[in-house]
């Protein structure tokens, strides 16, 4: 294929590659636009915003709006900025994240290579879990969390994500061990390692690119989720998504934008974070599998 | 009492039977072969004995002791799979010892076993290795150190050698051959390779559909197989098999046929078994092995009995250090092994020599050899 793009590349010569750069740069700022307004917005005084100054540089830098978002925005009643709504989401969705990993990764290790009557079938109702729309569950989930007396808390938020997210783990990791060879079990069994112990030292450190695919996959969903945040904890509890809403609709006092702006752009700093750091992964991962060898 | 017994041993998936009643008993320090075509149920005796499968019905002992039920890592045998399965994220030395390391061995008794099965191996120099930076004959040789380093009673090899190249191949069989006779362990061995089974074993179970179809010594199997599948499934080329007229005059007992110009000629058999005489006067299937139809100065010096006919040479296919020569007996095609300077040409008339000791006949209703 390599050989073919260049092929092409080299016949459609300099003119039209200049045109197709100039293209593709476009596309490119077009999509980093909105990222470009958020970013100047967030840096320059309210005056500055409300004067018609939206696309233009700040002419007064300042970081206040940052730290204002960050620590004393009126958030709901308590001027407290999304610093506690931040931790809120990342004591919910660093264990959701762990252990929908883990019940995927188990799930596909015993899907492959503990099989038993009826596998498949159970699989393929375990995908139905992928398709599921969010707002079907809401009051069934409701329901189950009071009866659990799990109703507003983060631990319940926790268990509603790793539901959820069970059914997209387990296919990942039974995708991935299904390629993986079972005489490796057979002999790992014949040496004399019991279930968790050929999963824990066979099976879990070869699943690098897989348990990154995951990892990556829950984190995003999990922190970008408003609905299930916003219908199982409310007031304190609550997310970061929900705080940044709660922010921003805010009926009362002025509307500060810059302050707006750079919520925002906190709120999606940790997935921004998670894709540099383990993006590379997340193609191989996906490709592992897809071909044999 | 052997040292592993395979007793009346069925493996069955629901209502399908896979292997029937099969009975082995191996004695301490034999090489046993396990040998068939693909879907014979080598394989699954053998996961069987590894304790991988259930045994659906019989028994399995080990020493004595009876294996039903008992978990693969608390039998004391070991295995060395087809594709090595080798563990991936560990090096050669981890490969190597993490069965002692399951069964709580100290660490200074597996660095010590360790060095011994390396050195044994001369696979010193790779135990910092992992698996993927190995070739395959170095991986074969780690395979066997992890199954040599728990000293085992019973070692299994489930076709140890088809992932290597056709010359590696010869030199790993060689090398397990000699491991086996510097050890003296006891071996059970699958492979679907008929000369890996002659060249390996002490005693060989040529397997078909389930069923161990003859049990024995490498040259009982080869010298007087039990039926048409163990005779044409050993031996490469295959044996010849003629149909042929049984005619008993007095002591004597012949095989009527003709050449392929219809000319008919008499074979006569050699020290003739009793079973052959009530088949007077019908046919039966004779089977001859190519290195016993040769020309006549390649028929073998010793052979007490050695009969002659003439026949037309159809093809002839040099291999160097013989020329295989096909001509037609009794309306069948068969192949000759002749010595390499033999003087013969296509479509020429040539004499071919029977040696008649080395004879079988099987009857064709129920393809068993005529004892």
């Amino acid at each position: 294929m390599a050989v073919a793009t260049q092929d092409t590349a080299i016949r459609t010569g300099r003119v039209a590659r200049t045109f197709i750069y100039l293209v593709l740069i476009l596309f490119a700022l077009f999509y980093m636009l909105p990222l470009y307004v958020m970013l100047v917005n967030s840096v320059k005084p309210l005056s500055e915003i409300t004067g018609g100054g939206m696309m233009s540089l700040p002419q007064v830098w300042t970081i206040e709006p940052w730290l204002s978002a960050w620590s004393t925005a009126q958030i709901g009643v308590q001027p407290t900025g999304l610093r506690p709504y931040f931790w809120n989401s990342i004591s919910m969705v660093v264990p959701a994240v762990a252990i929908s990993t883990v019940l995927g990764a188990l799930n596909g290790y015993v899907l492959t290579k503990w099989r038993f009557r009826g596998d498949t079938i159970l699989f393929g109702l375990m995908l139905f879990a992928c398709f599921i729309p969010f707002q079907i569950v809401l009051i069934p989930m409701a329901a189950v969390l009071g009866v659990l007396g799990l109703a507003g808390s983060t631990a319940g938020l926790v268990l509603v994500h790793v539901v959820y997210g069970v059914g997209f783990t387990t296919l990942y990791f039974r995708n991935y061990y299904a390629v993986f060879p079972t005489e490796l079990v057979r002999a790992a069994q014949i040496d004399g390692a019991g279930f968790f112990r050929i999963f824990w030292r066979i099976l879990l450190p070869s699943s690098g690119p897989i348990a990154v695919v995951s990892i990556i996959w829950q984190f995003t969903n999990i922190w970008n989720d408003f609905l299930f945040g916003a219908s199982f904890a409310s007031g304190e509890g609550a997310p970061m998504t929900v705080a940044l809403n709660n922010l921003v609709q805010s009926s009362t006092g002025v509307k500060e934008y810059n302050v707006h702006f750079a919520a925002a752009i906190l709120a999606a700093l940790p997935t921004l974070l998670v894709y540099i750091v383990a993006g590379r992964y997340f193609v191989r991962g996906l490709m592992a599998g897809s071909v044999k060898g | 009492m052997g040292f592993l017994d395979i007793d009346k041993a069925t493996k069955s998936y629901g209502s399908m039977e896979v292997l029937h009643n099969v009975d082995i008993s191996v004695a301490e320090g034999e090489f046993l072969v396990l040998v068939g075509p693909s879907g014979c149920g080598k394989s699954t005796l053998l996961n069987m004995i590894a304790g991988l499968e259930e045994i659906s019905s019989g028994e399995i002992r080990i020493r004595d002791a009876v294996m039903n039920g008992v978990h693969p890592s608390k039998r004391n045998i070991a295995m060395v799979f087809q594709s090595y399965a080798l563990y991936p994220n560990m090096t050669v030395g981890q490969n190597i010892t993490f069965g002692l390391e399951m069964h709580g061995t100290p660490k200074a008794e597996r660095e010590r076993a360790m060095a011994e099965v390396a050195k044994l191996l001369q696979i010193e120099q790779l135990l910092d290795r992992k698996p993927g930076q190995l070739s395959g004959g170095q991986r074969q040789r780690v395979a066997m150190g992890r199954a040599l380093v728990r000293n085992p009673d019973v070692f299994l090899f489930d076709e140890p050698l088809s992932n290597l190249d056709a010359k590696l191949r010869v030199d790993m069989r060689t090398e397990i051959k000699k491991l086996h006779q510097k050890l003296g362990t006891t071996i059970v061995y699958v492979t679907h390779d008929q000369i890996e089974a002659m060249t390996l074993s002490t005693r060989i179970a040529v397997m078909n559909g389930g069923y161990v179809q003859q049990l024995g010594t490498p040259k009982e199997i080869y010298d007087t197989p039990a039926n048409l599948f163990v005779a044409t499934f050993m031996g490469s080329p295959s044996m010849n098999l003629v149909p042929v007229r049984v005619r008993v005059d007095g002591n004597a007992v012949y095989a009527d046929t003709e050449n392929d110009r219809g000319e008919r000629f008499s074979l006569a058999f050699f020290e003739p078994s009793a079973g052959l005489r009530p088949y007077d006067g019908k046919m039966v299937t004779l089977g001859v092995r190519p290195e016993a139809l040769t020309d006549i100065d390649g028929a073998d010096q010793r052979s007490t009995h050695v009969e002659r006919f003439e026949n037309t040479v159809i093809v002839t296919e040099p291999a160097g250090s013989d020329t295989f020569v096909t001509t037609t007996i009794g309306g069948r095609e068969c192949v000759a092994r002749m010595r390499s300077d033999a003087d013969v040409a296509p479509g020429r008339s040539t004499t071919f020599a029977v040696n008649m000791e080395k004879a079988v006949a099987f009857d064709p209703e129920t393809e068993t050899r005529i004892v």
